[in-house]
């Protein structure tokens, strides 16, 4: 079953993303924060990644680039969920190795199309 | 967020960033939810703060106390859509136009963003009909792979859009000994037969743009207009060397994506997800709603330790039944510790459901720091707060209901309490006044004291008005806790002139009434010039009761421990008949009114002198009383069992318990035993000896 990995500091977000994602047949894993979603990330594997930006502890574009370094996550996609789709922001993820972002907000149905452009 | 906000007024990095999270999370879970009025608003409010973080914008204090306005708006917000209702805008409209005129200010991207906006719609409209052809030359960057993305998916999200023929570029690829398993070498040649736009085909790429040179041509001539997303390819590398793709890739092979048949309407789903997000939005508010009435919070480690001890008490009742099957009297020793260890479950068990209901004060205090920030705004006092012992525990009734009593001797503390800067300077304190909130457990009571470092009670102004309203005489003498606790009288005010905080009048009677329903004590401590203390005493929990059990007669009663100031054998020579029936008792330098139960409740008791009886002396309205009692039996916890919803009120008595023995016993109401025996006593008599007690009773 295809395994993902939720990171995002707001309750609300972490369980719709999960809750989306579970109806659809995915199995998820949630962390509440880039270091928490870190250690998790490194005591499995999975085959996606939807991480937060703006997190306290780690950021988003830092648990990116941590993940990159992980030998098992080389190729895992890593989605950013943003708020602003400002340029800035996502050439810093680019630059860290994510994916791509998702653009909050998003509709449950948006989540899971633009998801299948990276999973199988 | 509203507590950042207070510290922002030190304002450093961390706490700015805190902030920016907190009003993007909850801007984000709006969004998600639809929560379109909340999302609007939080984006003003979070443009604001990133330009603080960016240190775009300095942080003033008018700021600051915008955010903390807005903090209240999407309060509002929030709160009328979880009560589905409308909510009165006009606030929340001056609020929105204030932090737009205060972002206008700093002249930010707001009107670009907003331009772009529309041009992008545009773009979505004039190129909205009919099918048509792309040709999409994607010639991906050789990492491309290592983000994560990968080009068959791609493809795939590309086929959902129409029909998709992909041909592989495979030219460029380099012999087997030096590829790269890492590295991506081909590209692709697309065509996509479809009636999506070319910001549909985009958005599929928007993640790859930056990681490959992609080439959209619209085969119909009308597409001349439309700009490649990235400087376009070098004409060299196209066309020549395609080979059918399924034949030679190494890394990821894209297969020709069979396309499902076009959407014919890409409109309507558009619709369809607006209405289901609708829905969601209904429903999450319903359960909402619905969660509200009587959920409570429960930290796990709580559930687990009542698992454990639920676990105990099953082995320990097993342990029981099969000593039962046959017992003989040898094995009364094991039934002894059978039954001790029953105790000690029971014991636990009771304890954990306890804390279950039990929460940190902190949820009653976090309110305090913007109160005092509020306050001290209004009064043009400088106040600092401290807040301790934040993690006591408390009940979640007493919490909700101690609630507006601590807001009202906060709000006492600081405009009573706290002296204007000037004649804190001229008395040699800190021009800055402090008030403390603490809490902590004594007993099986919690503690709650306010505290300010203020100019104390004026004594001498409350006897005076005290002689006003005719509540003493001049003669009287009273302690200066007697004095202290005049100021719980209905309609008593100290304060020169009101304010809009405090000194109506109403509100410190309350304040006590409240407690005191609540099982609670409330005391004054204070010292001229150097401030006063409010002690708030209240029991844990309403439903369990540490009592002492008195018997009279045949009767066992219960006594609220808290209420018990100390028991002792009544001496003769210390007992003053006064009046009447009326008996007066000698505790040192105080005259204890006793009041015989027996006579009270109208039963026989053994010993119906008050020569050499038991007398438990009880504490009440800062009035002490000593209660004549025959016996003096165990101290334990009772389960307190309301005689309002079994039967009826009863006058001086709170509510009745189950004893051990399955008898039921009266606990009593020493407030209203006492106004009780006040009204059968004479009136006259009373009044010239203990003129403080009318107060009380009337």
């Amino acid at each position: 079953m295809t395994k993902i990995l939720v990171v995002d500091d707001s309750n609300s977000i972490r369980d719709m993303v999960s809750f989306t994602l579970k109806s659809a047949g995915y199995e998820t894993v949630e962390a509440r924060d880039g270091q928490e979603g870190l250690s998790k990330a490194q005591s499995g594997s999975f085959d996606l990644v939807i991480s937060d930006v703006n997190m306290p502890n780690m950021d988003g574009i830092t648990l990116c680039g941590e993940l990159r370094k992980l030998v098992s996550f080389k190729f895992t996609p890593i989605l950013m969920l943003t708020t602003e789709s400002s340029g800035d922001m996502k050439l810093r993820g680019k630059a860290a190795g994510a994916t791509g972002w998702l653009v909050k907000p998003f509709n449950p149905e948006k989540l899971l199309a633009t998801i299948k452009r990276v999973i199988r | 967020m509203e507590s950042s906000l207070l510290n922002l007024e030190q304002g450093d990095d961390e706490t700015i960033n805190s902030i920016f999270r907190a009003a993007h999370s909850i801007k984000g879970g709006a969004g998600t939810f639809g929560f379109n009025q909340v999302t609007e608003f939080t984006h003003l409010v979070e443009t604001l703060l990133d330009e603080m973080r960016d240190g775009r914008r300095a942080i003033e204090q008018n700021d600051i106390e915008l955010l903390l306005d807005s903090v209240d708006c999407m309060r509002l917000l929030i709160e009328s859509i979880r009560d589905e209702v409308d909510c009165d805008l006009t606030k929340i409209n001056e609020t929105s136009d204030l932090l737009t005129i205060s972002l206008n200010k700093g002249k930010e991207a707001e009107e670009v963003q907003a331009s772009s906006e529309q041009s992008s719609a545009n773009d979505q409209q004039q190129a909205n009909s009919g099918q048509s052809i792309w040709h999409i030359e994607f010639i991906p960057d050789h990492h491309l792979v290592q983000t994560g993305n990968d080009p068959l998916l791609l493809f795939n999200a590309l086929a959902d859009l129409g029909e998709l023929v992909v041909e592989a570029n495979c030219k460029d690829l380099p012999a087997v000994t030096d590829i790269d398993a890492e590295e991506l070498y081909i590209s692709w040649q697309l065509t996509l037969t479809s009636s999506s736009t070319e910001e549909d085909i985009k958005e599929v790429f928007e993640w790859v743009e930056d990681e490959c040179k992609l080439n959209i041509t619209q085969e119909s001539a009308s597409s001349s207009d439309a700009t490649p997303a990235q400087e376009p390819t070098e004409p060299d590398d196209s066309s020549n060397d395609v080979t059918p793709s399924v034949e030679a890739a190494p890394t990821p092979a894209p297969t020709v994506a069979s396309a499902p048949p076009p959407p014919l309407e890409p409109v309507p789903e558009e619709i369809q997800t607006a209405k289901s997000q609708n829905k969601n939005v209904e429903a999450k508010a319903t359960t909402k709603a619905k969660a509200e009435v009587g959920s409570i919070r429960v930290g796990v480690d709580k559930v687990d330790s009542l698992i454990n001890l639920v676990g105990e008490l099953v082995i320990t009742q097993s342990m029981l039944s099969e000593l039962g099957n046959d017992f003989d009297i040898t094995k009364v020793e094991r039934l002894t510790s059978g039954l001790e260890q029953l105790l000690q479950n029971t014991k636990e068990l009771q304890e954990s459901v306890m804390r279950i209901r039990m929460l940190p004060i902190s949820f009653a205090f976090n309110r305090f720091p913007r109160l005092i920030h509020d306050l001290s705004k209004k009064t043009g006092k400088e106040i600092e707060l401290i807040l301790k012992g934040e993690q006591t525990e408390l009940d979640k009734t007493v919490m909700e209901q101690i609630g507006d009593p601590l807001v009202h001797l906060v709000r006492n503390a600081v405009d009573h309490g706290i002296e204007p800067a000037e004649v804190r300077v001229a008395n040699g304190k800190p021009e800055k006044g402090t008030i403390v909130l603490d809490a902590y457990h004594q007993g099986g009571n919690i503690v709650i004291e306010i505290s300010d470092d203020g100019g104390g009670i004026n004594r001498q102004a409350v006897f005076n008005k005290a002689l006003e309203k005719g509540l003493v005489d001049e003669k009287t003498q009273l302690t200066d806790s007697q004095v202290f606790d005049l100021i719980f009288e209905a309609g008593f005010s100290t304060a020169v002139e009101v304010s809009d905080i405090s000194g109506r009048g109403v509100g410190m009677d309350v304040v006590k009434k409240n407690i005191q329903s609540l099982g609670g004590r409330i005391q004054v401590e204070s010292e001229p010039g150097k401030g006063s203390k409010f002690k708030v005493n209240l029991p844990l929990t309403l439903a369990i009761l540490d009592g002492q059990l008195v018997k009279v007669g045949t009767e066992t009663y219960i006594v609220p421990l808290i209420t018990i100031v100390e028991s002792l054998q009544a001496k003769p020579e210390l007992i003053n008949r006064v009046s009447g029936d009326m008996l007066l008792y000698r505790l040192r330098e105080d005259n204890v009114p006793v009041i015989p139960i027996y006579k009270l409740f109208d039963i026989s008791a053994e010993n119906e002198q008050v020569d050499n009886a038991l007398l438990v002396v009880v504490e009440a309205d800062g009035q002490k009383v000593g209660l004549m009692v025959d016996d003096l039996l165990a101290q334990q916890q009772v389960v307190i069992k309301s005689l309002k919803d079994n039967y009826q009120q009863v006058e001086g008595v709170s509510g009745a318990t189950i004893l051990g023995d399955g008898s039921v016993a009266m606990i009593l109401d020493v407030p209203g035993m006492i106004t009780m025996a006040m009204k059968n006593a004479s009136q006259a008599q009373l009044h010239k000896r203990t003129p403080i007690l009318e107060g009380v009773t009337s």
